[in-house]
């Protein structure tokens, strides 16, 4: 047997303005499950598309099976070709057509030219019985579970005899049972020679699972470790990119403010979303900066969204100033709340509308579509905050998709200051912005606080949530795990909060 | 200075310009080769009636005009376009001078007047309005796509008007009804106004749309909804609402152009009134510069346009071209201009140019 | 596997029934879709319903149901491709506009004191310009990503116009040939009924109406039992999924439209044989009637769902709604395509209803 099945060598791949490979290396080996960690931009799904042959590479070489001539695949086709299939979260089969058309499309067994029904769903079954899997083939794909289709995805690429198979966050939607048996079925294949490219943001199922960890951060690869010994607030910190020897002094906030005492801004009680985030307590009181840190997936920005009324909750109930609030944007916006999302491009701003527009966009839809807010105002809004929060645009008029990343996330953050929040939320605000805009970003949560605001703040960057919390909720497996205050926040707490080393260290040795 | 240059170059009220200036010179041609006539000259008639090849796109432009601002609208937030908009006009118009006539309806003929005009320009425009209502219906709440929602009534409609006026032709007798389609006249029949009232009807819907469009949030908000849903959404817009009210809007918009072609002939033709009118409201939003796939949009864009296509089809009509031809030319048109507003072309392009190249290239070895 | 069938209380259990050969056969009639099962019970509903009313008039009797098929063998076969546009997630209106102009050149170019075109010569040039006229709107829509509705729309107003230009008269067809051909028919020893003189009336069908239900049929075949049909279907699933199982979601989009142009071509000459002529009115809302008829049939116009055959019994209501229209005599012929557009709405919402429910459930 090969030592090793995929060998990938100084991949380096740049977006237009972003380096999101940087010579990283890479190995899978037979019998081997791999996961492949990182935060957000960490360049996992970019190395993977590279792999796969989704996207192009700039330098570099991919070698399989050990082979001495590197590789290149143009297409997933390709890929798929050479033994490499992958099987995404949103399951990417056919959901009208049958369990056995998705497993022999394109490659129909034939009689007379024609499609052979019968044989299909015999060797249908056959292939899915070989994975533990006894369904009735003929009904359509979108009837089962999603983790039904999971499997049948496997199956179609077992059955295109792949020797790597990649599993791009299979086990986002799938609940315990599920992930048990997929698990199961990964450790079959596994026995069976086959590597595994496992993508996942839940540390427990890596350590339940996986064998190997490559880490990767910016880009760049951290490192790949054994799993066995690497112990999991190593594996947080690796990918949050501090060492718990780094405690040199951060600046952290001064004092809070003395609370002011009253009804909290915000006080959500066994707060839950079907599938979503598990119920959870948060109270935010007036003045204060509350933390969000978890890594990515870990539902902090499902908590954010729930209590913003963009999801719509299952169980419990949120109160805003004292009053039971109704679960829609509008009506949290009335109530106060602001909120910034984390996807700029999907959900922030208004591309081709102008700077101007989009920051009076929020301020106008409170007020009614009926109550313009006159020109003059409008002029006077927008030109305070981009004096405010230093927006470097050539006019008002300006086009947002002409600004650069921090601009852009400035005038969303203009737009949500503009209608004059009692709570804001701001769900990775410093995400892909140059430093000098992060640290002026800390800086304003820090003021709009002192001057009464209540600010929710979620990051993935540890150092700035210490320098701008008053209080650090954890999250971790879309649970909240606690809350850290004051002097409790450090980052070794956190990140061994994050890491879930405080109860599990039993299991880990088990 | 250059960048200047090239914002004006870019803008979409420049294109819309261009596409006019062209057909303006086309029009200048055939009318100088077809009728030996100055395409610019214009006179007053002994009628009473400014008359020349310009006043001529004048009179028949305004339903266009009219119809192509609730179109724009609905292109912009909804990324489809309504194709029921000439069905709905004669629909209105059928609905309108039936309750116009009453019972004074003899020989498919309205001879007096059972409900005061206004009354029945008003059912127009209800009309209309309900139409929308009905295709908003489909679109904002049921998620149907636009075009194929707006089908139902792109035949519906037209049958439904047939129904209303038994299949014939009504007309209209008093003379008062064809003021608003025609000019103004006196008791005796003369002319008082040199000028085609639907012109003015056209600028006050253009100049109600664009005040109301001004003075509220409602143009931010479709072009928001039609550019980024989910972004809206967060900040609180309601996309289906916003959705709704663009084709309650188009449903009104065509009322009132019904208003205006009824009032033209003094009939009413289920069969042949607002035929493919349709397509030319959606070629001037294309003309116009804005885009058919949703987002930012140029009401003076399309007005341009719409007048573009009224200068095109004068042009062609002068030309030779009868009107039953006049949809292949009008296709072809439209054809072009989604090609050059398809985002394909370019890489498409240059895929083929890179092709090219490397085929030259391998000659340049071989030889 | 057990867990998964709790997740799906609505899930519709026609698979369920299929044991055997027979039950194979059935499930993959149905296609586990709903909508085909509620549309074969309209149309035998409808059907015994004007059978039941208009007892005089013999809708019982095959007479009866070949003559609807005798004036509109267009609307059997245009209706089955138009299905297979909605299936692979395109549409197509252009198949109005395209009738007319077939039937046009069919006319224009066959008159005696014109061109004179040998008729058979006639059909292939049809057939041809159907290829092309399909392979230019599937071109657009596939490779410059050109929304369907836009290109086809253009393509009736082309179509019109074009036919316009041809000839804005209203011309008969005179050919030998041809009539020759359109007065084909074949009568059946059974099924007729004894009229009013106590003569009886054995039924008859013309070939076209016979090479429209072949047309449906092999179009069945071809998305049933052949790849590229299956891919039809995966495409309007989910282009992205097709195209990483290795299908060509672009090739496949333009093969449908040129197959489509193909049907429509045939179709249209299928019409000029029950109606030989050509005029610029002609298949006027024609489409409605042809999209009505795949949407009733059970196509989804998010694409992917669909039965060729299903589309059959969808025409086949339309022209039993058409028959009881005509047979009642006084109602204005307005009422056709209002019938047609008000079950189209109700399909559609109908369709909205069941695809966001399970939207939901995901």
């Amino acid at each position: 047997m090969a030592d090793s099945l995929v060998k990938m060598r100084n991949i380096t791949k740049n977006f237009p303005g972003v380096l999101a490979l940087d010579e990283v290396d890479f190995t899978l080996r037979p019998g081997e499950i791999h996961a492949v960690m990182g935060e957000n931009g960490a360049g996992k799904s970019t190395l993977v598309k590279v792999l796969t042959g989704a996207e192009e590479f700039e330098s570099g070489e991919i070698y399989l099976n050990d082979a001495s001539t590197p590789i290149v695949n143009r297409s997933p086709q390709e890929a798929q070709q050479r033994g490499i299939s992958t099987v995404y979260q949103e399951v990417n089969l056919c959901g009208n057509l049958s369990v056995a058309e998705n497993l022999f499309l394109g490659r129909q067994p034939r009689r007379f030219g024609m499609v052979n029904w019968q044989q299909m769903n015999r060797q249908a079954r056959a292939v899915l019985r070989g994975i533990g899997l006894d369904i009735n083939v003929e009904k359509p794909l979108s009837g089962y579970s999603i983790a039904v289709q999971q499997m049948i995805a496997i199956g179609r690429a077992i059955d295109i005899s792949a020797k790597v198979l990649i599993l791009d966050e299979p086990t986002s939607s799938l609940n315990e049972q599920e992930v048990v048996r997929l698990f199961e079925l990964m450790q079959k294949l596994q026995a069976g020679g086959m590597g595994i490219v496992f993508i996942t943001h839940f540390l427990d199922q890596v350590y339940q699972i996986c064998d190997q960890i490559t880490v990767l951060r910016n880009g760049a690869l951290v490192g790949q470790y054994a799993v066995a010994d690497m112990p999991r607030r190593d594996l947080v910190a690796a990918m949050l990119g501090r060492t718990f020897d780094d405690l040199a002094t951060i600046e952290r906030r001064p004092s809070a403010v003395a609370k002011k005492a009253g009804v909290p801004v915000v006080s959500a009680k066994q707060l839950g979303v079907a599938q979503g985030v598990k119920p959870f307590d948060l109270d935010i009181n007036q003045g204060e900066v509350v933390g969000l840190a978890g890594l990515l997936g870990s539902g902090r920005t499902e908590v954010a969204r729930v209590i913003f009324g963009a999801d719509i909750p299952e169980t419990g109930s949120l109160e805003v100033k004292g009053q039971p609030a109704r679960p829609n944007p509008l009506a949290s916006m009335q109530a106060g709340m602001a909120f910034c999302p984390e996807d700029r491009k999907a959900e922030g701003c208004i591309l081709e509308l102008s700077v101007q527009d989009n920051i009076i966009l929020a301020e106008q839809t409170k007020r009614g579509a009926f109550h313009l807010i006159p020109k003059s105002e409008q002029d006077k809004i927008a030109r305070k905050y981009v004096e405010l929060l230093q927006i470097k645009v050539p006019s008002l008029d300006t086009p947002v998709k002409q600004l650069s990343g921090g601009n852009q996330q400035k005038v969303i953050l203009a737009r949500w200051l503009a209608t004059n929040p009692d709570l804001l939320i701001l769900d990775e605000p410093t995400r892909g912005i140059d430093v000098g805009t992060k640290t002026e970003i800390q800086r304003l949560c820090v003021e709009l606080a002192d001057d009464g605001m209540a600010v929710l703040f979620i990051s993935s960057e540890i150092d700035e949530m210490l320098r701008s919390c008053d209080r650090i909720g954890i999250m971790r497996d879309l649970k909240k795990v606690g809350e850290l205050v004051g002097s409790e926040m450090s980052t070794a707490a956190i990140m061994s909060k994050i890491a879930g080393d405080d109860f599990q260290e039993g299991e880990l040795n088990a | 200075m250059p960048s200047a240059l090239s914002r004006v170059v870019k803008s979409r009220l420049f294109f819309a310009l261009v596409c006019l200036g062209l057909v303006l010179a086309l029009d200048v041609v055939v009318f100088a080769i077809t009728n030996q006539q100055n395409f610019f000259k214009i006179e007053l008639s002994p009628a009473n009636t400014l008359t020349g090849p310009l006043m001529q796109i004048l009179y028949w432009a305004p339903e266009l005009v009219i119809l192509a601002m609730g179109m724009t609208l609905v292109a912009s937030c909804s990324a489809g376009a309504d194709i029921s908009v000439g069905s709905v006009m004669v629909l209105s118009g059928a609905v309108g001078i039936k309750i116009l006539g009453g019972n004074n309806i003899e020989n498919f003929k309205v001879e007096e007047y059972a409900v005061p005009l206004v009354l029945a320009f008003g059912a127009f425009i209800a009309v209309g309005a309900l139409c929308g209502v009905w295709n908003g219906f489909l679109v904002a709440k049921l998620k149907v796509q636009p075009m194929v929602a707006t089908l139902i009534l792109f035949i519906g409609a037209r049958a439904a008007a047939k129904v209303v006026t038994g299949g014939t032709i009504l007309r209209v007798e008093p003379k008062s009804f064809r003021w608003l389609g025609n000019y103004i006249t006196d008791s005796e029949g003369n002319n008082i106004f040199p000028v085609p009232t639907q012109v003015f009807v056209a600028i006050v819907v253009v100049a109600a749309t664009a005040l109301v469009l001004r003075f509220t949030a409602l143009g931010t908000n479709i072009q928001s909804v039609g550019i980024n849903a989910k972004a809206s959404k967060i900040m609180g817009i309601r996309s289906d609402r916003t959705i709704w009210l663009a084709f309650v809007f188009c449903g009104v918009c065509a009322g009132i152009a019904g208003i205006i072609m009824t009032s033209k002939i003094s009939s009413i033709d289920s069969q042949w009134g607002a035929r493919m009118i349709e397509l030319d409201a959606i070629l001037a939003v294309a003309l116009g510069g804005n885009s058919l796939a949703g987002g930012k949009f140029s009401l003076a864009g399309s007005v341009v346009g719409a007048i573009t296509i009224q200068a095109l089809k004068t042009g062609l009509l002068t030309a030779g071209v009868r009107a039953e031809q006049m949809p292949f030319y009008q296709a072809i048109v439209v054809v072009i201009i989604v090609i050059i507003q398809s985002p394909e072309l370019r890489p498409m392009a240059s895929r083929t140019l890179a092709r090219m190249r490397k085929f030259s290239g391998k000659k340049v070895v071989k030889s | 596997m057990n867990s998964d069938s709790k997740n799906r209380p609505q899930d519709f259990r026609v698979a369920d029934l299929n044991k055997g050969f027979f039950g194979g056969v059935f499930a993959k009639f149905y296609g586990n879709n709903l909508l085909v099962l509620i549309t074969f019970a309209m149309l035998v509903l409808i059907y015994s319903a004007a059978s039941f009313i208009f007892r005089d008039q013999n809708f019982g009797s095959l007479n009866s149901i070949f003559s609807m098929l005798h004036s509109w063998p267009h609307l059997v076969v245009i209706a089955a491709g138009m299905t297979m546009v909605l299936i692979s997630g395109g549409i197509d209106i252009s198949v109005g506009g395209q009738c007319a102009m077939y039937c046009m050149m069919f006319a224009y170019f066959m008159q005696e004191d014109g061109w004179n075109v040998n008729s058979y010569v006639m059909i292939a040039v049809v057939l041809a310009t159907g290829l092309v006229f399909g392979f230019a709107q599937g071109v657009l829509v596939a490779y410059f990503k050109i929304q369907p509705f836009i290109v086809t729309l253009a393509g009736m107003f082309f179509a019109r116009g074009l036919t316009a230009i041809i000839s804005e008269k209203t011309i008969g067809i005179k050919n030998e040939d041809f009539l020759g051909l359109a007065a084909v028919k074949f009568t059946l020893p059974f099924g007729g009924y004894t009229d009013g003189g106590g003569v009886y009336q054995a039924p008859y069908i013309y070939l076209y109406a016979i090479l429209a239900l072949l047309g449906v049929v092999v179009l069945y075949i071809v998305m049933t039992w052949t790849g590229f049909g299956r891919s039809v279907y995966a495409v309007g699933g989910s282009e992205q999924s097709a195209m990483l199982m290795g299908l060509n979601p672009k090739r496949i989009v333009l093969q449908v439209f040129v197959i489509q142009g193909l049907m429509t071509a045939f179709g249209s000459f299928l019409f000029c044989l029950s109606l030989p002529g050509g005029a610029v009115e002609k298949a006027v809302a024609f489409e409605m009637n042809a999209i009505a008829a795949a949407v009733i049939g059970g196509a989804l116009l998010t694409g992917g769902v669909g039965n060729i055959l299903g589309s059959l019994a969808g025409t086949l209501i339309q022209l039993t709604i058409l028959k009881i229209i005509t047979s009642v005599g006084t109602l204005s012929s307005g009422w056709g395509p209002i019938s047609t557009a008000a079950m189209m709405a109700f399909f559609i919402a109908m369709q909205s209803v069941l695809t966001s429910g399970r939207r939901k459930r995901k």
